[in-house]
Protein backbone atom coordinates (compact mmCIF):
# COMPACT_ATOMS: atom_id res chain seq x y z
CA UNK A 1 0.00 0.00 0.00
CA UNK A 2 1.13 3.51 -0.50
CA UNK A 3 1.33 6.14 1.89
CA UNK A 4 1.12 9.75 1.99
CA UNK A 5 4.34 9.81 3.75
CA UNK A 6 5.80 7.96 0.79
CA UNK A 7 4.88 10.30 -1.30
CA UNK A 8 5.63 13.13 0.45
CA UNK A 9 8.80 11.68 0.76
CA UNK A 10 9.03 11.24 -2.99
CA UNK A 11 7.96 14.79 -3.74
CA UNK A 12 10.50 15.64 -1.60
CA UNK A 13 13.31 13.62 -2.72
CA UNK A 14 12.72 14.65 -6.40
CA UNK A 15 12.25 18.14 -5.66
CA UNK A 16 15.59 18.09 -3.84
CA UNK A 17 17.47 15.81 -5.95
CA UNK A 18 16.83 17.83 -9.14
CA UNK A 19 18.38 20.73 -7.37
CA UNK A 20 16.58 23.49 -9.00
CA UNK A 21 13.17 25.29 -7.81
CA UNK A 22 9.92 22.79 -8.32
CA UNK A 23 5.70 23.21 -7.03
CA UNK A 24 6.31 22.17 -3.93
CA UNK A 25 3.25 23.71 -2.02
CA UNK A 26 0.47 22.71 -4.14
CA UNK A 27 1.83 19.16 -4.89
CA UNK A 28 2.19 18.47 -1.03
CA UNK A 29 -1.69 19.46 -1.02
CA UNK A 30 -3.02 16.89 -3.17
CA UNK A 31 -1.24 14.15 -1.84
CA UNK A 32 -4.22 12.31 0.15
CA UNK A 33 -6.34 13.12 -2.94
CA UNK A 34 -4.52 11.79 -5.56
CA UNK A 35 -3.60 8.42 -3.23
CA UNK A 36 -7.08 7.73 -2.24
CA UNK A 37 -8.48 8.61 -6.61
CA UNK A 38 -5.18 5.59 -7.53
CA UNK A 39 -5.03 3.68 -4.52
CA UNK A 40 -9.08 3.27 -5.06
CA UNK A 41 -10.86 4.57 -7.44
CA UNK A 42 -9.61 5.06 -10.66
CA UNK A 43 -9.76 2.02 -12.75
CA UNK A 44 -6.07 1.57 -13.82
CA UNK A 45 -3.53 -1.12 -14.86
CA UNK A 46 -0.08 0.08 -14.15
CA UNK A 47 1.67 -2.50 -15.89
CA UNK A 48 -0.69 -2.22 -18.63
CA UNK A 49 -0.82 1.34 -18.96
CA UNK A 50 -2.67 1.82 -21.82
CA UNK A 51 -5.29 -0.19 -21.21
CA UNK A 52 -8.63 0.41 -23.07
CA UNK A 53 -10.87 0.32 -20.53
CA UNK A 54 -9.19 2.42 -18.08
CA UNK A 55 -10.16 5.62 -16.25
CA UNK A 56 -8.82 9.09 -17.34
CA UNK A 57 -6.63 11.38 -14.51
CA UNK A 58 -5.88 14.71 -16.01
CA UNK A 59 -3.68 17.33 -14.02
CA UNK A 60 -5.40 20.47 -14.82
CA UNK A 61 -3.05 21.85 -12.34
CA UNK A 62 0.04 20.81 -14.46
CA UNK A 63 2.62 22.20 -12.42
CA UNK A 64 1.79 20.54 -9.41
CA UNK A 65 3.84 17.55 -11.21
CA UNK A 66 6.00 16.40 -8.56
CA UNK A 67 2.87 14.80 -7.03
CA UNK A 68 1.73 12.88 -9.84
CA UNK A 69 5.07 11.81 -10.64
CA UNK A 70 5.58 10.68 -6.99
CA UNK A 71 1.84 8.61 -7.45
CA UNK A 72 2.62 7.16 -10.61
CA UNK A 73 5.58 6.12 -9.53
CA UNK A 74 4.56 4.37 -6.44
CA UNK A 75 1.99 3.15 -7.87
CA UNK A 76 4.55 0.79 -10.24
CA UNK A 77 4.24 3.29 -14.04
CA UNK A 78 7.89 3.38 -13.91
CA UNK A 79 11.02 2.74 -11.34
CA UNK A 80 13.00 5.00 -9.82
CA UNK A 81 15.58 5.24 -12.26
CA UNK A 82 13.13 7.05 -14.43
CA UNK A 83 11.97 9.16 -12.33
CA UNK A 84 15.41 10.11 -11.49
CA UNK A 85 15.56 11.76 -14.72
CA UNK A 86 13.41 14.57 -13.75
CA UNK A 87 14.43 17.76 -15.16
CA UNK A 88 16.74 16.47 -16.72
CA UNK A 89 18.08 17.74 -20.36
CA UNK A 90 15.88 15.66 -22.54
CA UNK A 91 13.97 13.83 -19.55
CA UNK A 92 9.72 12.85 -20.12
CA UNK A 93 9.39 14.55 -16.86
CA UNK A 94 9.86 18.52 -16.57
CA UNK A 95 7.95 21.11 -14.68
CA UNK A 96 4.49 20.38 -16.17
CA UNK A 97 2.98 16.83 -17.57
CA UNK A 98 3.74 15.85 -21.21
CA UNK A 99 1.32 13.45 -22.77
CA UNK A 100 3.01 10.03 -22.72
CA UNK A 101 0.22 7.34 -21.70
CA UNK A 102 2.72 4.60 -21.90
CA UNK A 103 3.87 6.38 -18.95
CA UNK A 104 0.33 7.10 -17.34
CA UNK A 105 0.18 11.02 -18.19
CA UNK A 106 -3.00 11.45 -20.39
CA UNK A 107 -2.49 14.85 -21.26
CA UNK A 108 -0.24 17.76 -21.43
CA UNK A 109 -0.44 20.61 -19.48
CA UNK A 110 0.66 23.73 -17.84
CA UNK A 111 -1.41 26.25 -19.44
CA UNK A 112 -3.83 26.81 -16.52
CA UNK A 113 -7.56 26.32 -17.92
CA UNK A 114 -7.40 23.74 -20.73
CA UNK A 115 -7.90 20.32 -18.46
CA UNK A 116 -11.51 20.47 -18.07
CA UNK A 117 -12.30 21.01 -21.37
CA UNK A 118 -10.30 17.97 -22.67
CA UNK A 119 -11.74 16.29 -20.21
CA UNK A 120 -15.11 17.05 -21.05
CA UNK A 121 -14.73 15.63 -24.74
CA UNK A 122 -13.14 12.46 -23.37
CA UNK A 123 -15.79 12.29 -20.98
CA UNK A 124 -18.51 12.72 -24.08
CA UNK A 125 -16.38 10.22 -25.76
CA UNK A 126 -16.57 7.68 -23.59
CA UNK A 127 -20.49 8.43 -23.18
CA UNK A 128 -20.94 8.28 -27.04
CA UNK A 129 -18.99 4.87 -27.00
CA UNK A 130 -21.39 3.66 -24.08
CA UNK A 131 -18.26 2.88 -22.45
CA UNK A 132 -17.86 2.31 -17.98
CA UNK A 133 -15.26 4.76 -17.86
CA UNK A 134 -14.79 8.06 -16.10
CA UNK A 135 -12.86 10.92 -16.44
CA UNK A 136 -11.44 12.84 -13.40
CA UNK A 137 -9.80 15.86 -13.95
CA UNK A 138 -7.83 17.86 -11.20
CA UNK A 139 -7.76 21.66 -11.20
CA UNK A 140 -6.30 24.27 -8.46
CA UNK A 141 -8.67 27.36 -6.60
CA UNK A 142 -6.07 29.90 -8.18
CA UNK A 143 -6.58 27.95 -11.45
CA UNK A 144 -10.32 28.90 -11.41
CA UNK A 145 -9.64 32.33 -12.07
CA UNK A 146 -9.47 31.46 -16.33
CA UNK A 147 -12.54 32.04 -17.72
CA UNK A 148 -12.01 28.43 -19.57
CA UNK A 149 -12.62 26.52 -16.70
CA UNK A 150 -16.07 28.51 -16.85
CA UNK A 151 -16.80 27.68 -20.22
CA UNK A 152 -16.03 23.76 -19.70
CA UNK A 153 -18.21 23.90 -16.48
CA UNK A 154 -21.06 25.79 -17.92
CA UNK A 155 -21.09 22.89 -21.30
CA UNK A 156 -20.32 19.52 -18.72
CA UNK A 157 -23.99 20.69 -16.89
CA UNK A 158 -25.62 21.17 -19.80
CA UNK A 159 -25.06 17.99 -21.55
CA UNK A 160 -25.14 16.25 -17.66
CA UNK A 161 -21.75 14.69 -18.17
CA UNK A 162 -21.49 12.59 -15.58
CA UNK A 163 -18.28 10.49 -16.15
CA UNK A 164 -17.02 13.34 -15.50
CA UNK A 165 -15.32 14.42 -11.94
CA UNK A 166 -13.45 17.81 -10.71
CA UNK A 167 -11.42 17.60 -7.95
CA UNK A 168 -10.72 21.04 -6.84
CA UNK A 169 -7.77 21.68 -4.87
CA UNK A 170 -8.65 24.73 -2.86
CA UNK A 171 -5.22 25.32 -1.35
CA UNK A 172 -6.20 28.81 -0.69
CA UNK A 173 -3.14 30.35 -2.36
CA UNK A 174 -2.22 31.11 -6.08
CA UNK A 175 1.71 32.12 -7.81
CA UNK A 176 1.08 35.60 -5.49
CA UNK A 177 -0.02 34.69 -2.49
CA UNK A 178 -3.75 34.20 -1.43
CA UNK A 179 -6.82 33.18 -3.58
CA UNK A 180 -8.55 36.07 -1.73
CA UNK A 181 -11.18 36.29 -4.72
CA UNK A 182 -12.62 33.15 -3.97
CA UNK A 183 -12.00 32.54 -0.06
CA UNK A 184 -13.18 36.34 1.03
CA UNK A 185 -16.42 37.13 -1.24
CA UNK A 186 -17.01 34.68 -3.11
CA UNK A 187 -17.45 30.73 -2.14
CA UNK A 188 -15.69 28.40 -4.89
CA UNK A 189 -18.03 25.65 -4.00
CA UNK A 190 -21.09 27.95 -4.73
CA UNK A 191 -19.59 28.71 -7.60
CA UNK A 192 -19.66 25.30 -8.91
CA UNK A 193 -22.64 24.86 -7.10
CA UNK A 194 -24.03 27.59 -9.05
CA UNK A 195 -23.08 26.13 -12.41
CA UNK A 196 -25.33 23.06 -12.49
CA UNK A 197 -23.04 20.89 -10.92
CA UNK A 198 -23.54 18.38 -8.10
CA UNK A 199 -20.59 19.84 -5.92
CA UNK A 200 -19.29 17.93 -2.75
CA UNK A 201 -17.49 19.86 0.12
CA UNK A 202 -14.81 18.01 1.48
CA UNK A 203 -10.86 18.05 4.11
CA UNK A 204 -9.26 17.26 1.15
CA UNK A 205 -6.75 15.56 3.90
CA UNK A 206 -9.44 13.45 5.55
CA UNK A 207 -8.88 9.90 3.81
CA UNK A 208 -12.87 9.25 5.17
CA UNK A 209 -13.75 12.45 3.41
CA UNK A 210 -12.05 12.03 -0.18
CA UNK A 211 -13.37 7.81 0.08
CA UNK A 212 -16.85 8.66 0.51
CA UNK A 213 -16.68 12.18 -2.30
CA UNK A 214 -15.31 9.45 -4.47
CA UNK A 215 -17.68 6.91 -4.20
CA UNK A 216 -20.43 9.58 -4.02
CA UNK A 217 -19.23 11.15 -7.58
CA UNK A 218 -19.46 7.66 -8.91
CA UNK A 219 -23.04 6.95 -8.07
CA UNK A 220 -24.44 10.14 -8.93
CA UNK A 221 -25.71 10.13 -12.35
CA UNK A 222 -27.63 13.27 -13.20
CA UNK A 223 -24.45 15.54 -13.90
CA UNK A 224 -20.75 16.54 -13.59
CA UNK A 225 -19.59 16.37 -9.79
CA UNK A 226 -17.27 18.72 -8.56
CA UNK A 227 -15.52 17.55 -5.48
CA UNK A 228 -14.14 20.91 -3.45
CA UNK A 229 -11.19 20.07 -0.95
CA UNK A 230 -9.95 22.08 1.59
CA UNK A 231 -6.42 21.59 2.22
CA UNK A 232 -3.19 23.10 3.14
CA UNK A 233 -0.80 24.32 0.75
CA UNK A 234 2.71 22.88 2.09
CA UNK A 235 0.74 19.99 3.70
CA UNK A 236 2.94 17.72 5.85
CA UNK A 237 5.90 19.94 5.90
CA UNK A 238 5.25 22.51 9.10
CA UNK A 239 7.59 25.13 7.47
CA UNK A 240 5.80 24.62 4.36
CA UNK A 241 2.46 24.58 5.52
CA UNK A 242 0.38 28.05 4.01
CA UNK A 243 3.36 29.69 3.29
CA UNK A 244 3.50 30.33 0.02
CA UNK A 245 7.41 31.08 -0.37
CA UNK A 246 7.18 27.06 -0.78
CA UNK A 247 4.74 27.74 -4.11
CA UNK A 248 8.01 27.70 -6.25
CA UNK A 249 11.39 27.13 -4.85
CA UNK A 250 14.30 24.83 -4.27
CA UNK A 251 15.20 22.23 -1.64
CA UNK A 252 18.27 22.88 -0.75
CA UNK A 253 20.77 20.33 1.40
CA UNK A 254 19.59 22.13 4.70
CA UNK A 255 15.98 22.46 3.81
CA UNK A 256 15.86 18.92 3.17
CA UNK A 257 17.15 17.57 6.28
CA UNK A 258 14.23 19.91 7.17
CA UNK A 259 11.82 18.29 5.44
CA UNK A 260 12.55 14.82 6.65
CA UNK A 261 12.55 15.43 9.95
CA UNK A 262 9.27 17.20 9.52
CA UNK A 263 8.04 14.33 7.93
CA UNK A 264 9.19 12.13 10.71
CA UNK A 265 12.04 10.40 9.46
CA UNK A 266 15.23 11.11 10.48
CA UNK A 267 18.42 12.14 7.49
CA UNK A 268 19.96 9.56 6.65
CA UNK A 269 23.49 11.30 7.28
CA UNK A 270 22.27 12.80 10.71
CA UNK B 1 -18.33 12.19 -52.90
CA UNK B 2 -21.32 13.48 -54.70
CA UNK B 3 -20.03 14.36 -58.06
CA UNK B 4 -18.59 17.45 -59.77
CA UNK B 5 -20.06 18.97 -62.56
CA UNK B 6 -21.13 22.15 -64.01
CA UNK B 7 -24.49 21.56 -62.90
CA UNK B 8 -23.82 20.84 -59.07
CA UNK B 9 -21.15 23.43 -59.63
CA UNK B 10 -23.21 26.45 -60.02
CA UNK B 11 -25.84 25.35 -57.34
CA UNK B 12 -23.29 25.13 -54.93
CA UNK B 13 -21.80 28.10 -55.64
CA UNK B 14 -25.20 29.83 -54.74
CA UNK B 15 -25.56 28.07 -52.08
CA UNK B 16 -22.46 29.65 -50.85
CA UNK B 17 -19.07 28.14 -48.84
CA UNK B 18 -20.39 27.84 -45.58
CA UNK B 19 -23.29 26.51 -45.99
CA UNK B 20 -21.59 24.05 -48.33
CA UNK B 21 -19.35 23.36 -45.62
CA UNK B 22 -22.61 21.58 -43.52
CA UNK B 23 -24.05 20.17 -46.07
CA UNK B 24 -20.31 18.29 -47.20
CA UNK B 25 -20.26 17.49 -43.94
CA UNK B 26 -23.55 16.20 -43.34
CA UNK B 27 -23.27 14.21 -46.34
CA UNK B 28 -20.06 12.41 -44.65
CA UNK B 29 -21.92 11.76 -41.65
CA UNK B 30 -24.74 9.92 -43.13
CA UNK B 31 -22.74 7.46 -44.11
CA UNK B 32 -20.26 7.62 -41.24
CA UNK B 33 -21.15 7.67 -37.58
CA UNK B 34 -17.61 8.86 -36.36
CA UNK B 35 -18.18 11.61 -37.80
CA UNK B 36 -18.79 14.65 -35.04
CA UNK B 37 -19.83 18.13 -35.89
CA UNK B 38 -18.76 20.82 -33.08
CA UNK B 39 -19.97 24.24 -33.58
CA UNK B 40 -19.70 27.63 -31.15
CA UNK B 41 -23.15 28.67 -31.38
CA UNK B 42 -22.78 28.97 -35.07
CA UNK B 43 -24.65 26.06 -36.65
CA UNK B 44 -26.72 27.92 -38.31
CA UNK B 45 -24.32 29.98 -39.67
CA UNK B 46 -22.61 27.74 -41.27
CA UNK B 47 -25.38 25.03 -43.29
CA UNK B 48 -25.06 22.81 -39.52
CA UNK B 49 -28.34 23.10 -38.40
CA UNK B 50 -29.68 20.33 -40.95
CA UNK B 51 -26.64 18.52 -39.85
CA UNK B 52 -27.88 19.03 -36.10
CA UNK B 53 -31.64 17.61 -36.99
CA UNK B 54 -30.69 14.41 -38.76
CA UNK B 55 -27.44 13.75 -36.86
CA UNK B 56 -27.98 14.62 -32.93
CA UNK B 57 -26.45 12.79 -31.85
CA UNK B 58 -23.26 13.98 -33.98
CA UNK B 59 -23.26 17.13 -33.12
CA UNK B 60 -22.54 19.22 -30.05
CA UNK B 61 -23.84 23.12 -29.71
CA UNK B 62 -20.63 24.25 -27.33
CA UNK B 63 -22.74 27.51 -26.78
CA UNK B 64 -20.15 30.82 -27.15
CA UNK B 65 -17.33 29.27 -26.35
CA UNK B 66 -14.76 28.38 -28.48
CA UNK B 67 -11.76 27.47 -26.01
CA UNK B 68 -13.90 25.08 -24.73
CA UNK B 69 -14.80 23.88 -28.16
CA UNK B 70 -11.47 22.97 -29.30
CA UNK B 71 -10.43 21.75 -25.64
CA UNK B 72 -13.95 19.01 -26.04
CA UNK B 73 -12.84 18.27 -29.54
CA UNK B 74 -9.61 17.43 -29.04
CA UNK B 75 -11.11 14.87 -26.41
CA UNK B 76 -13.32 13.45 -28.36
CA UNK B 77 -10.41 13.41 -30.92
CA UNK B 78 -8.36 11.50 -28.98
CA UNK B 79 -11.50 8.66 -28.20
CA UNK B 80 -11.08 8.69 -32.07
CA UNK B 81 -13.90 10.22 -33.43
CA UNK B 82 -13.52 12.09 -36.86
CA UNK B 83 -14.42 16.02 -35.08
CA UNK B 84 -15.01 18.78 -37.13
CA UNK B 85 -15.56 21.68 -34.64
CA UNK B 86 -16.15 24.95 -36.39
CA UNK B 87 -16.72 28.73 -35.71
CA UNK B 88 -15.63 32.14 -37.64
CA UNK B 89 -11.93 32.42 -38.25
CA UNK B 90 -10.78 34.75 -35.68
CA UNK B 91 -12.31 32.85 -32.47
CA UNK B 92 -11.02 29.87 -34.01
CA UNK B 93 -7.75 31.05 -34.66
CA UNK B 94 -7.33 33.51 -32.03
CA UNK B 95 -9.52 33.39 -29.30
CA UNK B 96 -8.94 29.88 -28.87
CA UNK B 97 -5.13 29.58 -30.27
CA UNK B 98 -3.46 28.41 -26.68
CA UNK B 99 -5.92 25.46 -26.80
CA UNK B 100 -5.02 25.35 -30.63
CA UNK B 101 -1.51 24.58 -29.61
CA UNK B 102 -1.88 22.74 -26.40
CA UNK B 103 -4.15 20.39 -27.85
CA UNK B 104 -3.77 19.77 -31.52
CA UNK B 105 0.24 21.13 -31.48
CA UNK B 106 1.37 20.11 -28.32
CA UNK B 107 -0.68 16.75 -28.09
CA UNK B 108 -1.24 16.07 -31.50
CA UNK B 109 -4.80 15.41 -31.29
CA UNK B 110 -6.22 15.11 -34.62
CA UNK B 111 -9.28 18.19 -34.53
CA UNK B 112 -10.16 19.26 -37.94
CA UNK B 113 -11.09 23.11 -36.73
CA UNK B 114 -13.14 24.38 -39.47
CA UNK B 115 -12.46 28.57 -39.65
CA UNK B 116 -15.74 29.87 -41.67
CA UNK B 117 -15.76 33.59 -43.30
CA UNK B 118 -11.86 34.05 -43.45
CA UNK B 119 -10.63 36.49 -45.26
CA UNK B 120 -13.08 39.65 -45.81
CA UNK B 121 -16.13 37.02 -46.27
CA UNK B 122 -18.11 38.53 -43.07
CA UNK B 123 -18.50 41.76 -45.42
CA UNK B 124 -20.56 44.07 -42.77
CA UNK B 125 -19.59 42.36 -39.54
CA UNK B 126 -16.45 44.03 -40.07
CA UNK B 127 -12.43 43.53 -38.55
CA UNK B 128 -14.01 41.84 -35.94
CA UNK B 129 -14.84 38.73 -37.78
CA UNK B 130 -12.51 39.06 -40.68
CA UNK B 131 -10.10 36.61 -40.45
CA UNK B 132 -6.78 38.40 -42.12
CA UNK B 133 -4.13 36.98 -39.46
CA UNK B 134 -5.09 33.43 -38.36
CA UNK B 135 -2.89 31.95 -41.27
CA UNK B 136 -0.24 33.45 -39.46
CA UNK B 137 -1.44 32.51 -36.25
CA UNK B 138 -1.54 28.78 -37.46
CA UNK B 139 1.45 28.61 -39.06
CA UNK B 140 3.26 29.19 -36.43
CA UNK B 141 2.16 26.04 -34.42
CA UNK B 142 3.66 23.15 -35.22
CA UNK B 143 2.08 20.26 -36.66
CA UNK B 144 -0.79 21.40 -37.91
CA UNK B 145 -1.61 21.23 -41.82
CA UNK B 146 -3.59 24.18 -43.10
CA UNK B 147 -5.85 23.77 -45.55
CA UNK B 148 -7.73 26.54 -47.86
CA UNK B 149 -10.24 25.22 -50.17
CA UNK B 150 -10.37 27.18 -53.34
CA UNK B 151 -14.32 26.25 -53.88
CA UNK B 152 -17.15 24.80 -53.01
CA UNK B 153 -16.60 21.38 -54.56
CA UNK B 154 -12.85 21.71 -52.63
CA UNK B 155 -14.94 21.72 -49.93
CA UNK B 156 -15.80 18.04 -50.45
CA UNK B 157 -12.73 16.94 -51.59
CA UNK B 158 -10.73 18.45 -48.57
CA UNK B 159 -13.46 17.20 -45.64
CA UNK B 160 -13.02 13.82 -47.55
CA UNK B 161 -9.59 13.92 -46.96
CA UNK B 162 -9.47 14.52 -43.66
CA UNK B 163 -12.07 12.36 -42.61
CA UNK B 164 -9.64 9.25 -40.85
CA UNK B 165 -6.63 11.83 -41.40
CA UNK B 166 -4.68 11.12 -38.32
CA UNK B 167 -3.46 14.74 -37.82
CA UNK B 168 -4.81 17.92 -36.68
CA UNK B 169 -6.06 19.91 -39.47
CA UNK B 170 -6.98 23.79 -39.61
CA UNK B 171 -9.80 24.62 -42.86
CA UNK B 172 -9.59 27.80 -43.43
CA UNK B 173 -12.84 28.87 -45.17
CA UNK B 174 -12.66 32.29 -47.35
CA UNK B 175 -15.60 33.01 -49.63
CA UNK B 176 -19.21 33.61 -49.39
CA UNK B 177 -22.00 32.91 -51.88
CA UNK B 178 -21.42 33.13 -55.64
CA UNK B 179 -18.09 32.25 -54.98
CA UNK B 180 -16.10 31.96 -57.84
CA UNK B 181 -16.11 28.14 -59.92
CA UNK B 182 -12.95 26.75 -60.18
CA UNK B 183 -13.82 22.88 -60.49
CA UNK B 184 -16.66 21.90 -62.92
CA UNK B 185 -15.55 18.43 -63.09
CA UNK B 186 -13.38 15.52 -61.25
CA UNK B 187 -10.26 15.83 -60.39
CA UNK B 188 -7.14 14.71 -58.45
CA UNK B 189 -6.83 16.01 -54.61
CA UNK B 190 -4.08 15.40 -51.99
CA UNK B 191 -3.57 16.89 -48.78
CA UNK B 192 -0.21 18.82 -49.50
CA UNK B 193 -0.27 18.51 -53.48
CA UNK B 194 -0.74 21.44 -55.19
CA UNK B 195 -3.31 21.41 -57.82
CA UNK B 196 -2.13 23.22 -61.73
CA UNK B 197 -5.02 25.40 -62.56
CA UNK B 198 -2.97 26.71 -65.63
CA UNK B 199 0.53 25.22 -66.58
CA UNK B 200 3.69 27.06 -65.21
CA UNK B 201 4.49 30.39 -67.43
CA UNK B 202 6.57 33.10 -67.35
CA UNK B 203 4.54 34.54 -64.61
CA UNK B 204 2.70 32.71 -62.52
CA UNK B 205 0.45 32.60 -59.93
CA UNK B 206 -0.04 31.40 -56.51
CA UNK B 207 -2.67 31.57 -54.67
CA UNK B 208 -4.99 29.61 -51.87
CA UNK B 209 -8.63 29.86 -50.94
CA UNK B 210 -11.42 31.31 -53.11
CA UNK B 211 -9.07 33.76 -54.31
CA UNK B 212 -8.05 30.90 -56.35
CA UNK B 213 -10.89 31.57 -58.31
CA UNK B 214 -10.82 35.53 -58.50
CA UNK B 215 -6.76 34.75 -59.96
CA UNK B 216 -8.73 32.66 -62.27
CA UNK B 217 -10.67 34.86 -63.55
CA UNK B 218 -7.54 37.55 -63.89
CA UNK B 219 -5.88 35.01 -65.83
CA UNK B 220 -8.68 34.57 -68.78
CA UNK B 221 -8.68 39.00 -69.08
CA UNK B 222 -4.61 38.59 -68.89
CA UNK B 223 -4.61 36.23 -71.69
CA UNK B 224 -6.89 38.14 -74.10
CA UNK B 225 -4.91 40.79 -73.54
CA UNK B 226 -2.23 38.33 -74.78
CA UNK B 227 -0.27 37.63 -71.85
CA UNK B 228 0.29 33.76 -71.04
CA UNK B 229 0.17 33.36 -67.01
CA UNK B 230 0.65 30.03 -65.02
CA UNK B 231 -1.99 29.21 -61.80
CA UNK B 232 -1.47 27.20 -58.61
CA UNK B 233 -3.85 26.01 -55.96
CA UNK B 234 -1.87 25.93 -53.03
CA UNK B 235 -4.82 24.39 -51.18
CA UNK B 236 -2.79 23.33 -48.66
CA UNK B 237 -1.10 25.94 -46.98
CA UNK B 238 0.68 23.96 -44.88
CA UNK B 239 2.93 21.72 -45.55
CA UNK B 240 3.66 23.34 -49.12
CA UNK B 241 3.82 21.62 -51.73
CA UNK B 242 7.77 22.67 -52.81
CA UNK B 243 8.14 20.51 -55.22
CA UNK B 244 5.66 22.29 -57.02
CA UNK B 245 7.02 25.55 -55.91
CA UNK B 246 10.38 24.81 -57.41
CA UNK B 247 8.79 24.06 -60.77
CA UNK B 248 7.74 27.64 -61.00
CA UNK B 249 10.99 28.60 -59.93
CA UNK B 250 12.07 26.92 -62.46
CA UNK B 251 9.81 27.83 -64.93
CA UNK B 252 8.88 31.08 -64.34
CA UNK B 253 10.80 34.69 -64.75
CA UNK B 254 7.98 36.17 -61.80
CA UNK B 255 5.98 34.21 -59.41
CA UNK B 256 3.23 36.11 -57.71
CA UNK B 257 1.39 35.13 -54.27
CA UNK B 258 -1.99 35.94 -54.27
CA UNK B 259 -3.55 35.70 -50.95
CA UNK B 260 -7.21 37.52 -48.63
CA UNK B 261 -4.86 37.96 -45.81
CA UNK B 262 -2.20 40.14 -44.39
CA UNK B 263 0.74 39.94 -46.30
CA UNK B 264 2.46 39.16 -42.84
CA UNK B 265 2.52 35.87 -42.17
CA UNK B 266 0.03 34.02 -45.07
CA UNK B 267 0.91 32.26 -47.85
CA UNK B 268 3.65 34.80 -49.29
CA UNK B 269 5.38 34.82 -46.20
CA UNK B 270 5.39 30.80 -46.40
CA UNK B 271 6.50 30.76 -49.71
CA UNK B 272 9.43 33.50 -48.78
CA UNK B 273 10.39 31.51 -45.99
CA UNK B 274 10.74 28.23 -48.11
CA UNK B 275 13.56 30.05 -50.91
CA UNK B 276 14.88 32.10 -48.20
CA UNK B 277 18.74 32.50 -48.16
CA UNK B 278 18.82 30.55 -51.81
CA UNK B 279 21.17 31.88 -54.45
CA UNK B 280 20.01 29.49 -57.31
CA UNK B 281 16.36 31.08 -57.72
CA UNK B 282 16.39 33.28 -60.28
CA UNK B 283 12.42 33.77 -60.41
CA UNK B 284 11.37 36.90 -58.92
CA UNK B 285 9.07 37.09 -56.07
CA UNK B 286 6.29 38.74 -55.49
CA UNK B 287 3.61 38.65 -52.95
CA UNK B 288 0.16 40.92 -52.98
CA UNK B 289 -2.54 40.84 -50.14
CA UNK B 290 -3.18 42.83 -47.49
CA UNK B 291 -1.99 45.75 -46.08
CA UNK B 292 -0.86 46.24 -42.42
CA UNK B 293 -3.30 47.94 -41.21
CA UNK B 294 -7.65 47.42 -40.46
CA UNK B 295 -9.38 49.56 -42.99
CA UNK B 296 -13.11 50.39 -43.94
CA UNK B 297 -15.47 47.84 -44.05
CA UNK B 298 -17.76 46.97 -46.48
CA UNK B 299 -19.70 44.19 -48.65
CA UNK B 300 -17.48 41.35 -49.86
CA UNK B 301 -17.35 42.46 -52.82
CA UNK B 302 -15.91 45.81 -52.09
CA UNK B 303 -13.43 44.77 -49.81
CA UNK B 304 -11.87 42.71 -52.34
CA UNK B 305 -12.22 45.34 -55.11
CA UNK B 306 -10.34 48.06 -52.53
CA UNK B 307 -7.65 45.52 -51.45
CA UNK B 308 -7.51 44.86 -55.03
CA UNK B 309 -8.03 41.47 -54.38
CA UNK B 310 -10.92 40.83 -56.99
CA UNK B 311 -10.41 39.46 -61.00
CA UNK B 312 -9.47 43.50 -61.98
CA UNK B 313 -7.80 44.20 -58.97
CA UNK B 314 -5.24 40.95 -59.60
CA UNK B 315 -5.15 41.39 -62.98
CA UNK B 316 -4.05 45.20 -62.30
CA UNK B 317 -1.61 43.83 -59.81
CA UNK B 318 0.42 41.49 -62.25
CA UNK B 319 0.03 44.42 -65.16
CA UNK B 320 1.87 46.69 -62.43
CA UNK B 321 4.21 43.43 -61.49
CA UNK B 322 5.22 42.77 -65.25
Amino acid sequence: MVTELDIRKTIIDISFKCGEPTHIGGSLSMVELLNLLFGEVLKHRPKEPEWADRDLFILSKGHSVLCYLAVLHLYGYFDAEKLATFQTNGSDFIAHPVKKPQLGIESSNGSLGQGLSYGLGLALGMEMKNEDRRVYVMLGDGECNEGSVWEAAALAAELSSHRLCAIIDENHFRNDGSTSTYANKIKLSGIWRSFGWNVIEIDGHDRQQIRKAFASASAYREGPTAIVANTVKGRGIDFMEGNNDWHHNRITANVYKDCLRALGLEPING
Amino acid sequence: MVEINEKNARTWSRIGIRAIYGQALAAYAAENPNIIAISADLGRSSGLDRFSKEYPNQFINTGIAEQTMVGVAAGLARSGFDVFASTFAPFASMRASEQVRMNMGYMGEPVKLVALGSGFAMGYLGNSHYGLEDLAVMRAIPGLTIVSPADCAEIYKTLEACIGYPRPVYIRLTGAINCPIVYEKDYAFELGKAVWIKPASDITIVSAGTTVGHCLKAVSILEEEGHSIGLLNMHTVKPLDVEALEKVAATSSTMIVVEEHMRSGGLGSAVIEHFAGRLDVPCRLVTHGIPDHYGETGTYSYMLKISGLDAEGIADFVRHTV
